[in-house]
């Protein structure tokens, strides 16, 4: 069934100068989905956002809305689109309501059914009780929540959020993703970038972005599965020093820091193995390992092992 | 403003700032003691910069006083500026230099004209093969790098490092903290910046801004012991959302949030698992399944932030 793709991307590049921004990127999101775009900075995450919405024109490949071709029904494919730009500017001189009429009519919505409209956001986005307040005057999480109302103010089928929820408190983020829940159930296809693993997880399908291209694509729970079983989690007292011995074990493939305990990756079905023999080379040098044992892979563990092949 | 503590190297006392009659910093107090990794958590605009600006003597506060090495942040800002390291948000290299003329700049600055050192620097954050490349070549992880070296060429005891993880990828991030750890072992202390609640789990003890406020300040897992006081819970059932409504129903749940394909539930007190399938399989919701997990900083977060 191909019927409910809301939102679909068909070997996108895109370059700027001999850069490659975008290297043959194809996307299909359904409708009741949130698709999580995971990445770097620079990895071009808001690029292929920006040609899904066509602020950019992209140099092959084809962007279809609701169906319908972008670059032959431009204002069609458009009409059940919301985005939600990383640095969204709102009018911070106009009041909640005044930025809303604005987008409104931008958005073609007549006469007076912007207000009823904008109501019906305001309440839906939780912030009715600021009708009257000038947007200047708005914390970051009630900027980021008016930002969400005046891409949704037409009630678009799709989202295109660019880091919607970056650098915003959890408290925030958790009010966020009430929303967007509630909009997917709704029936909205969602695209979302994040530089957040904790909210790629929540996604239904993620893909993994480095230089132009998706690496990986997949359910959060799939992705991390090739690498269960091939992580041990060590404590101890010195653990850089221990991180330093841990390297030079043929059978670690790799030893990643995480503050006060290091990750070790290591071959499938060698866990028994590997612990003693970790344990050994710690005693040996006369450290102090607390504790060693394996732990469960998170998509951070499958991203930076990504990076590294 | 005398130290009890002859380890203390940072003392912030009632420090508030405000912007007209906007305060971006409110009766904000803590220690730093010698050797510690202290991470300042707290979204975009809860004033950890502007704290930060007050220490240095960037900025002058509008209540309360901070002393910085035993110096004073307003009277003696010269003398802090000379012995700490600083690197702020917005990197500041010159875009024009390559990383060595960038490196060299800045020693230039701190009297420093010994090539060794400078040799030693560059070795220590392994920028061996961008001496030569300009600052504005450099990709992002690079840049936060040689960020670095410029604010440690001069071995400050102290490093304020505003950020310096925001935007870059896990791999650069955690080579990153590597590097502040290394750092914290040779005997640096450090007050680092960031919004990833994840890398708060890295620091030595943790504090919590929030609109201005600090509302707490501990070791991770002090934190989680005293402000996460019960049980925490993943629960899988369905539909997620009428799940969630019902669970914030409940007396002996204190907070509830989506956490991807589940809910996570902190309940008052350890509270079995069967109180809580029971009530939901009552409530008609169905496929519960309840699992007790470890509170995470970001409970922690939410909990203060109810309270």
């Amino acid at each position: 069934m191909t019927d409910d793709i809301l939102i679909e991307a068909k070997h996108l590049w895109k370059r700027f100068g001999d850069k490659v921004a975008v290297e043959d990127v194809s996307l299909q999101i359904r409708a009741g989905e949130v698709y999580g775009l995971m990445g770097p900075d620079g990895a071009g995450k808001s690029t292929v956002i920006r040609l899904l919405c066509g602020a950019y024109a992209q140099d092959e490949g084809e962007v279809f809305l609701s169906g319908r071709r972008l670059t032959s029904e431009p204002d069609n494919a458009r009409a059940n689109l919301g985005y939600l730009s990383q640095r969204f500017s709102l009018y911070s001189d106009l009041t909640v309501l005044e930025n809303l009429r604005f987008f409104a009519e931008v958005r073609g919505i007549s006469g007076e059914d912007w207000r009823q409209r904008a109501q019906e956001t305001l309440e839906f986005v939780d912030m009715a009780e600021f009708s009257n307040r000038k947007a200047g005057a708005l914390s970051g999480g009630m900027k980021q929540k008016l930002g969400l109302a005046a891409a949704m103010i037409h009630q678009p089928e799709i989202l295109l959020l660019d880091e919607p929820s970056s650098g915003v408190d959890p408290v925030t983020r958790q009010a966020f993703w009430r929303l967007l829940v509630r909009l997917l159930q709704g029936g909205v296809a969602a695209l979302l970038s994040t530089p957040y693993m904790d909210e790629a997880m929540r996604c239904n399908r993620v893909g993994f972005m480095s230089e132009g291209r998706i690496l990986l694509e997949g359910e959060p729970q799939d992705l991390t599965k090739y690498l269960e079983g091939r992580l041990l989690r060590v404590r101890g007292e010195s653990i850089r020093a221990i991180a330093r011995i841990a390297r030079e074990i043929p059978s670690v493939e790799s030893v990643q820091p995480f503050g006060d305990r290091i990750h070790l990756r290591i071959a499938a079905g060698t866990e028994r193995q590997v612990i003693k023999e970790v344990q050994k080379a710690v005693d040996n040098a006369g450290l102090h390992a607390t504790s060693i044992r394996s732990a469960s892979p998170d998509l951070e563990d499958v991203f930076v092992d990504l990076l590294e092949q | 403003m005398v130290s009890d503590q002859d380890d203390v190297v940072v003392i912030s006392e009632g420090l508030t700032k405000r912007f007209g009659d906007f305060t971006a910093v409110d009766n904000v107090s803590f220690r730093i003691r010698a050797g510690e990794v202290l991470g300042y958590l707290g979204p975009n605009g809860s004033g950890k910069t502007t704290t930060i600006r007050m220490l240095l003597g960037l900025l002058l506060p509008s209540a309360g006083q901070s002393q910085v090495l035993g110096f004073d942040s307003v009277d003696e800002a010269e003398d802090i500026r000379q012995r700490v390291g600083y690197m702020s948000q917005k990197f500041a290299l010159y875009d024009e230099l390559t990383s060595f003329e960038n490196l060299t700049f800045y020693a230039g600055v701190y009297g420093i004209r010994d090539p060794d050192e400078l040799t030693a620097t560059i070795n220590l954050l392994g920028l061996e093969n961008i001496q030569n490349e300009r600052a504005s070549d450099l990709p992002l992880g690079w840049r936060q790098r040689l960020a670095l070296a410029t604010a440690i060429v001069h071995k400050p005891t102290i490093l304020f490092l505003d950020e310096p993880t925001s935007g870059v990828d896990p791999g650069a991030r955690r080579d990153f903290w590597d590097l502040i750890y290394e750092l914290a072992e040779s005997g640096v202390t450090i007050l680092v910046t960031t919004h990833y609640m994840d890398e708060a789990e890295y620091c030595t003890r943790v504090g919590f801004m929030r609109r201005g406020r600090l509302m707490a300040v501990g070791t991770p897992t002090e934190l989680k012991e005293s402000e996460v006081a019960g049980a925490v819970w993943r629960v899988h059932c369905t539909p997620l959302l009428a799940s969630l409504d019902f669970l914030e129903t409940l007396p002996i749940v204190r907070n509830v949030s989506l956490s991807g394909n589940h809910l996570r539930a902190i309940t008052e007190e350890k509270s079995s698992a069967q109180n809580l399938e029971q009530a939901l399989d009552a409530a008609g919701l169905r496929d519960v399944h309840i699992q007790e997990t470890a509170p995470t900083l970001e409970d922690v977060f939410l909990s203060l932030a109810g309270n």
